[in-house]
């Protein structure tokens, strides 16, 4: 017997990469991305089906394949090349999800539904613990943007989970996903020539590597590993802590910090220029930071990320090239300076 | 104990005096008082002991002259790397125990060994390891009284251990303070952050009295405040760590708080408005506090883990374990009030 996988938002690049990857899974059978537009990397020979989650025709494809597991990968915070726009992704994400929710209960084949959601979904405000579990309440809730859109799609899903008890649904919420080929917001806020930051805040910021994304995805759409669970909310998060200002050393780019208010301004500006998508959550984010336990993650799920999230940082650092500021160089600098002293010789 | 501390009052005008004449401003007397190391360090054994740090190698490396100050550059200098390269850690909570250890530390020390001459008492209270929980009185207008807290178990403690206060929700809304004070290991007052830092094993600081006391007019110093809901005993009997009450002499005097604008503290947001003889009348300088003379005392420890389980849940016992530290706080300060020469000596 072998599974039947549908993948949605394959043109992204981690659609891509997760369809590649479950297809080597010994049990599964066939897998199907999904996507509004045609992917420009390959699918391993996954069947590619051109089809937008918005529209009802995505109950048709679950029922004509005999669909057992959906994996939901399209919840995005930035559209999809250049000339997408934040009311598309916004549509994709809630729209999308409630289609596909809505095929989902119809058809009775699905087994299993895995969503990648966000850990955008706890806000950001200074009278937060510092620490997220996957049961605190946000103290203020998301008012709009990206976040918005993962606290709906997580309320959908879990209207589906109580009218489609039999099915296992997996929510993962993802901390900033970052790697090679990543496109999350911030990933694109890290490739900035300068980094604008908010002035007199250090966010304390978690990473996940991309692969320990992929794979924790395969895990909640196979079957679950002795003694663990796969369904449920967990939260996914590299191990330890960065805060911007240490990344931005890290990736030698200098910082030029606002004053809060005037951020606001820079943001909108930013994004008027096509630079990128600095929308207040972001800006949220940047002034707050977010970090969240993984305990459940570990211990019920039995994942554990290869990667933490300074290596996470380092490996996407790696992938970008050097910034203005290159830590090396910084490093030879005060060496030389050391090297002039006759005690640094001596340490040395 | 209260007999030693008589020993060094003959000496102690003649420094603070110094210690006051050295500069007004805050940011002057900070950077002063770094270099001559050895002098406090013969002064207060114990503190020089707990300090292991880079003040004892400074101390001991004097005598050798150019030697001791090259070898600090050259400190300093790899301080520097490590910083501008970003290679260093930080935990969960953004405590950053480098920029903690060797820098803040070091600006805080002055005034907690010179400006306030804070006394340490009964800091074996504080265990040596595992967690425990400090409560102490809140006072000051300005909460100095935390921080000189976390230096004095810092450089007292033999173990260096660092407190991880609990600080107020505005702390984290206001820029610059909201970043410094989280890279020195305080977090939200909230029971989901302590309860997780004393599962870590840490000692958690907290001031239960929180504005109610910082705030206080000065016509009720030493006067302890509702200790809160008693949500601190309920978290340390979760976690099943001892309370240690602290008492803390000395801080309600550095800023006399003689009234309230209640309407500029509406208009600026904030719980409270401070006016004292000096604040806001003489502007910048009315934000110099008094030098008085600190004492901090820690009491014994009030073990928690010999609870069922189900006694966080229980009110009544709550009540009586929270009145039980309020008041053996408050009999600390009479004590140590009516044992108190003067305010500033």
């Amino acid at each position: 017997m072998g599974k039947v996988v549908l993948v949605t938002g394959v043109a992204r690049q981690l659609g891509g990469r997760f369809v590649r990857r479950i297809q080597r899974e010994p049990d599964v059978d066939r897998v199907i991305g999904v996507d509004a537009v045609p992917p420009e990397h390959h699918l391993g020979g996954a069947e590619f089906l051109r089809a937008d989650i918005r529209h009802p025709t995505i109950g048709r494809v679950l029922a004509e394949q005999a669909v057992d597991t959906v994996v939901h990968m399209d919840v995005n915070g930035t559209p999809l090349g250049k000339r997408g726009s934040r009311a598309t992704v916004k549509e994709t994400n809630v729209i999308g999800t409630m289609q596909l929710l809505g095929a989902c209960q119809k058809t009775p084949s699905v087994k299993r539904l895995v969503v990648k959601s966000s850990t955008n979904v706890y806000g950001s405000a200074p009278r937060d613990p510092a620490i997220f579990t996957e049961t605190t309440p946000p103290k203020s809730l998301p008012s709009g943007g990206f976040a918005k859109d993962v606290v709906e799609v997580e309320g959908y899903v879990r209207g589906f989970a109580r009218r489609r008890p039999d099915v296992a649904v997996c929510v993962l919420r993802f901390a900033n996903i970052l790697g090679p080929c990543a496109d999350s917001p911030l990933a694109e806020y890290f490739s900035l020539p300068v980094l604008p930051t908010v002035l007199g805040f250090d966010p304390r910021l978690q990473f996940v590597h991309e692969d320990d994304a992929i794979e924790v995805l395969r895990i909640g759409a196979g079957e679950p590993a002795r003694s663990t669970l796969n369904s449920g909310t967990f939260n996914i998060a590299g191990d330890g802590v960065l805060l911007l200002s240490q990344a931005a050393r890290r990736l030698g780019r200098p910082t030029l910090p606002f004053f809060l208010p005037t951020v606001t301004w820079v943001g909108s500006a930013l994004r008027s220029a096509g630079f990128l998508d600095f929308s207040p959550e972001q800006i949220r984010l940047l002034t707050h930071g977010r970090v969240v336990e993984t305990t459940q993650m570990r211990d019920t799920l039995g994942f554990r990320p290869r990667y933490t999230s300074p290596e996470a940082f380092e490996d996407y650092a790696r992938s970008r090239g050097p910034g203005l500021l290159p830590p090396e160089t910084l490093a030879r600098t005060v060496d030389r300076i050391a090297a002039l002293m006759p005690a640094g010789r001596g340490q040395n | 104990m209260a007999d030693a501390k008589v020993i060094p009052f003959g000496e102690e005008p003649r420094t603070k005096r110094r210690a006051r004449r050295g500069g007004t401003g805050r940011t002057n007397r900070a950077a002063a008082p770094l270099a001559p190391v050895p002098a406090p360090a013969t002064e207060q054994p114990s503190a020089a002991a707990a300090d292991g740090g880079p003040e004892q190698g400074g101390a001991g490396e004097a005598p050798a002259g150019v030697g001791g100050w090259e070898r600090k550059v050259a400190h300093g200098l790899n301080f520097l790397r490590r910083r501008i390269t970003g290679e260093y850690e930080v935990d969960d909570f953004g405590y950053d125990q480098e920029l903690t250890d060797q820098v803040v530390m070091s600006v805080l020390r002055p005034f907690k060994e010179k400006y306030f001459r804070v006394e340490v008492k009964g800091i074996e209270n504080i265990p040596e390891k595992g967690s425990a929980l400090i409560v102490a009185n809140h006072s000051g207008t300005l909460p100095v009284d935390g921080l000189m807290l976390q230096a004095a178990v810092h450089d007292h403690h033999p173990a260096g251990r660092n407190v991880r206060m609990l600080a107020a929700d505005l702390v984290f809304m206001l820029p610059v303070i909201n970043e410094l004070s989280r890279k020195l290991g305080h977090t939200l007052a909230c029971a989901e952050d302590a309860q997780k830092l004393l599962e870590r094993g840490e000692v958690v600081g907290v001031m239960p009295e929180g504005f109610k006391g910082i705030g206080k007019p000065f016509s009720e110093r030493y006067k302890l405040q509702r200790f809160g809901r008693g949500g601190f005993v309920q978290t340390a009997l979760r976690a099943g760590s001892p309370i240690v009450p602290c008492s803390i002499v000395g801080a309600e005097e550095i800023y006399p708080m003689i009234g309230n604008s209640r309407t500029m503290a509406r208009l600026l947001g904030i719980p409270y408005f401070p006016l004292t003889p000096a604040f806001p009348w003489l502007g910048p300088l009315g934000l110099v506090p008094l030098p008085t003379k600190w004492t901090i005392q820690f009491g014994e420890p009030i073990p928690t883990d010999g609870y069922p389980p189900e006694a966080a849940d229980d009110p009544m016992l709550m009540f009586n374990l929270t009145d039980q530290v309020r008041e053996t706080i408050q009999h600390t300060l009479y004590k140590l009030l009516v044992q108190r020469r003067s305010v500033f000596f």
